[in-house]
């Protein structure tokens, strides 16, 4: 599947395996983390892109997943604490030949660099940035994140945690997101199908990973992994089918005609064709949005998973590199001499007479 | 004001008027700051620049868009210094001032010398236009202007009058007033006005009417110089004719020659130039400036911070670009972290302060050099970052280009220290050949720079050039040189994460050994007979004026040397030489004394600091007074 989406960045002439994207460094996170499966998904999906190793890179912020980097063997960069969006802005938007990967975690990229990550949404850059989401902060050991449930009893917060979380694919649509979805460590399958989606995509894709850290927040994500309850927790999102989960689809969502907004319902013979059809190409947000609103923050029941949202619009670094060209055209190809001349100068002669406006 | 008396000559217009010869004027504009006072000083500079005059401007306004009317806070001022000899500044006080309301007269009145001329536009004295300032009694009747020699002109019943042949109301009309006053000033001084009238019609080009009301309020205005008895006199100052080389010549700012010398760098590199930026007084022009110029490839990105300003430039950095910030006080405070990530990654960066008065918001629209300090050291850890500063409008365009050049061949950020003076400040300059513009072509790697025991060839990233210590850059895209960087300390040579107590010893002293071995001229000494046992040093924009208080202080038969920094990181390798050669050295500072103290800890000498903080440059007579005490007390 070479990426339609990056047709500036060069193909690969050897065919790549997993092997060719692991670095030589020993991979230092906690035995058990659900990085070591995402890494391997990555890792083992990379060569399905067939672009050239070295136009590849990834560039993190800081925390436990932003350590990425070190471990695939393309170009990286481990940066600062929220920057990533912004520095692999300044990247793909200067190299349209390169293909540019984020990777942050929910501390990272929704507490101190939200900012650069809603405006690198908005701008939609060529970036696809994989967001760890493991709602409690790792590195730092334990504190809560920004996408930890209200009353999270962690060092920093005895008596509860009093802010509310943000729903990171929310967000990402309310930031005009072009590409929004999620998808789950463990589920290596799904995973790697997300992935080939966003790489498809052409602009900023994002793609939020529930990712486990065994050490601090140990089984956050349990509701939608243990099989008995998963099935009832985990709504599985598909472009073009109706929307429907647990044991022989006996659920599924529809709109409530008078509020607009979705619900789940057991599936019958009467409300059957209003089983909502999932559109994720639809240049309206507004369904996308009140999926992401589906899923109970506290016990994670109906949780969709899969491909959100998915629309085509300009892309920055096209539109940027559009405009030297347009520049080019109108102008003609800048001439430095012509430039620092300008149209205004006099002329000071080796017989030291000046000579009025001579070059008017 | 030097006059010499030349009689009676016959005026263009033909009525004998009296013209006399001057050697230099200081002319200063003020009115509101919705009165154009800046769009006049900019066209009065133009017809100067292109007359031949040498000459240097200090525009001054409030940070405020538009200041409430008529108040003291919203005054507006441009100063404009020529003359036909080479001069430093933008001059320390006004022959002329031109006065467009109470409050304007008010706000600058101090700075004027007795004797002076000043031009006021007296439909503005209101009861309540000067109650509004505080004038109990009107200054033009009560003899508080006794000693001046005092035009009162209507302004603007006179552009009213001159337009009412315009379809156009008495307030829109009353607009054109200082297009009114600029072509009395342009009589007064004997200017040519075909350009301002060139750029009258262009600047409105698609409102003919308003274009051509301007021009007719300008003509109005020079007609009213040469027509009424108030003005009998009008002056000449001769184009400054031995005061510059031979060569082309334009008038330019300071932030336009920066953004210049950008373009010029990254052409002489063979680089893609790449701006981050966040808006910011006094640096959004140089944002400005190079958003024009696409079609020499040159990117520029409006980001949503100053962090993620640096960022981008950072990423484009890594990329290959000449990437480039630009910001200003607070907005170098939140790049501190990623300069110092720079500083980690030995990746090249320029980072622009147009310094401005602090600390936090401080004075956006004036002038300070009080970043020092900040670009020295206001980073975690240790992270050297040299520092390069211009001294004068025109010198923005080397400074810019040389900081390009220790940026690449040394890869690492490095720190561009303008000010707001230097900024918004002109002054003409030579147009150079692009061939004489350093080469600054670079090599990025392209292969293998490591031999393994076992034979196996390898890239390491931080594998230094004995000469400069520079690492190799080395850009996604090349194939073999895959490799990773980060802001944690990285082992000597293989770049990889180290947390060795030894490896990061070495590389903090390295990193330093690199940025204190970049090579920089020599510092030149101006010490006519050698003699001097007083040094001046100062550094950056304040070239000017203590260049012309050490001129009148040799004129007056004192011998005083003089010599001045644009590297401030590392210093020349002779400054501590230098410094020994003298019994004292004075620096003047527009800071609390921010060089001063590295000298003092660098070189342990008894730096005399004489510094001045009022958002303003310092004024020659003043400087040459204090130096004239240290010489007296020597």
């Amino acid at each position: 599947m070479p990426s339609e989406a990056l047709p500036l960045v060069p193909r690969g002439t050897l065919p790549l395996t997993a092997k060719d994207f692991k670095s030589d460094q020993e991979v230092r996170w906690c035995p058990g983390c659900g990085d070591y499966a995402i890494l391997a998904a990555v890792q083992g999906f990379m060569p399905e892109l067939g672009l050239a190793k070295e136009n590849i890179v990834f560039i993190s912020g800081i925390g436990c997943s932003s350590r990425f980097p070190y471990y695939m063997n393309t170009y990286g960069m481990h940066s600062i604490h929220g920057r990533a969006p912004a520095i692999a802005t300044g990247l793909a938007s200067s190299r349209q030949d390169l293909s540019v990967w984020v990777v942050t975690g929910d501390g990272d990229a929704l507490s101190i660099g939200g900012n650069h990550l809603i405006h690198a949404l908005r701008r939609n850059v060529n970036l696809k940035i994989l967001l760890f989401n493991n709602r409690i902060y790792g590195l730092t050991k334990g504190q809560y994140s920004p996408t930890s449930e209200v009353g999270k009893i962690t060092k920093s917060t005895p008596m509860g945690s009093l802010d509310a979380p943000f729903n990171p694919v929310s967000l990402a649509i309310g930031a005009e997101a072009s590409f929004v979805a999620r998808t789950v460590d463990s589920d290596r399958k799904h995973l790697t199908e997300v992935l080939r989606q966003a790489a498809e995509h052409p602009g900023t894709a994002l793609v939020e990973i529930y990712q486990n850290c065994n050490i601090f927040n140990d089984g956050a994500f349990e509701a939608l992994k243990d099989k008995d309850q998963a099935q009832e927790a985990v709504i599985r999102l598909e472009h073009g089918h109706p929307i429907r989960f647990g044991a022989d689809g006996e659920k599924g969502v529809i709109r409530n005609p008078l509020t607009g907004d979705l619900e789940v319902v057991a599936v019958t013979e009467e409300n059957q064709d209003r089983i909502l059809v999932h559109d994720a190409h639809t240049p309206s947000p507004t369904t996308a949005f009140a999926l992401s609103r589906l899923a109970d923050p506290d016990t994670l029941h109906h949780t969709p998973i899969g491909v959100f949202r998915s629309t085509e619009r300009p892309v920055y670094d096209t539109l940027m590199s559009d405009q030297l060209e347009t520049a080019v055209e109108q102008k003609g190809k800048g001439d430095l001499t012509t430039l620092l001349t300008g149209n205004d100068t006099w002329t000071v002669e080796e017989q030291e007479r000046r000579v009025r406006g001579a070059d008017h | 004001m030097t006059v010499e008396e030349d009689g009676p000559a016959a005026a263009p217009g033909g009525t004998a008027k009296e013209v006399r010869r001057l050697d230099r004027v200081v002319i200063r504009f003020a009115g509101d700051s919705g009165d154009g006072m800046q769009l006049t000083g900019d066209r009065f500079t133009s017809e100067t620049a292109s007359f031949g005059n040498d000459l240097s401007t200090l525009p001054n306004f409030p940070a405020e868009i538009r200041a409430p009317a008529g108040t003291l806070p919203g005054v507006s001022s441009f100063q404009l210094h020529f003359a036909d000899h080479d001069i430093l500044t933008p001059g320390d006080a006004p022959d002329v001032l031109v006065a467009m309301n109470p409050a304007a007269l008010k706000a600058n009145i101090a700075d004027v010398p007795r004797g002076a001329e000043i031009i006021v536009n007296t439909d503005e004295f209101t009861k309540r236009a000067m109650a509004k300032v505080g004038y109990d009694a009107s200054p033009l009747e009560d003899g508080s202007l006794e000693a001046y020699r005092v035009h009162p002109v209507p302004l603007t019943t006179l552009t009213v009058e001159a337009l009412k042949d315009f379809d156009l109301s008495r307030k829109d009309a009353g607009r054109s007033k200082n297009m009114f006053a600029l072509g009395l000033l342009s009589w007064m001084y004997h200017r040519p006005t075909e350009s301002t009238e060139a750029f009258l019609r262009k600047k409105f080009a698609k409102k003919p009417e308003i274009a051509e009301a301007n021009v007719v309020a300008f003509r109005a205005g020079w007609n009213f110089g040469e027509t009424t008895e108030d003005f009998a006199i009008s002056y000449e100052v001769a184009p400054a004719t031995s005061a510059f080389p031979s060569g082309r010549y334009r008038n330019i700012s300071g932030n336009l020659a920066l953004s210049y010398g950008l373009v010029a760098a990254a052409e002489r590199a063979d680089l893609p130039l790449y701006l981050g930026s966040y808006p910011i007084t006094p640096a959004s022009d140089i944002l400005h400036e190079l958003s024009k110029h696409k079609n020499f490839g040159v990117r520029t990105f409006q980001a949503e911070d100053e962090i993620a300003g640096i960022g981008a430039a950072l990423g484009a950095a890594f990329g290959g670009s000449l990437a480039v910030t630009t910001t200003s006080g607070p907005g170098v405070a939140l790049k501190s972290e990623t300069i110092g990530l720079a500083v980690s990654l030995e990746l090249p960066l320029l980072i622009v302060d147009i310094q401005r008065g602090g600390p936090s918001t401080g004075l956006p629209t004036k002038t300070e050099q009080a970043d020092l300090l900040q670009a020295m050291y206001g980073r975690n850890g240790e992270a050297p970052v040299p520092v390069v500063a211009p001294r004068t409008p025109a010198d923005c365009f080397d400074a810019a280009i040389e900081a390009a050049r220790i940026a690449i061949a040394y890869r690492t950020p490095v720190f561009l220290l303008s000010d707001g003076y230097l900024a918004n400040g002109s002054e003409p300059w030579r147009v150079p050949e692009v061939h004489e513009l350093p080469d600054l072509r670079v090599q990025f790697a392209t292969g293998p720079n490591h031999e393994l025991a076992d034979g196996t060839e390898v890239f390491w990233p931080y594998k230094r050039d004995p000469q400069t210590l520079a690492r190799p850059w080395a850009v996604p895209g090349t194939p073999g040189l895959e490799h990773r960087i980060g802001g944690i300390e990285k082992q000597d040579g293989t770049g990889n994460i180290s947390y060795d107590p030894a490896n990061h010893d070495f590389m903090v002293r390295t990193r330093q050994a690199k940025i204190d071995g970049i090579e920089v001229p020599d510092l030149d000494v101006d010490d006519p007979h050698g003699d001097a046992h007083v040094l001046v040093l100062g550094w950056g924009s304040t070239y000017g004026p203590v260049t012309a208080a050490v001129r009148r202080l040799r004129a007056g038969g004192s011998s005083v040397a003089q010599a001045h920094l644009r590297h401030l990181n590392p210093f020349p390798k002779n400054l501590g030489e230098v410094l020994k050669r003298y019994d004292k050295v004075i620096v003047p500072e527009m800071n609390l004394g921010q060089l001063a103290l590295l000298l003092r800890a660098r070189y342990l000498i008894d730096a005399h600091s004489y510094t001045q903080v009022n958002g303003m440059p310092f004024k020659a007579e003043q400087l040459a007074t204090t130096i004239r005490e240290v010489l007296d007390a020597q």
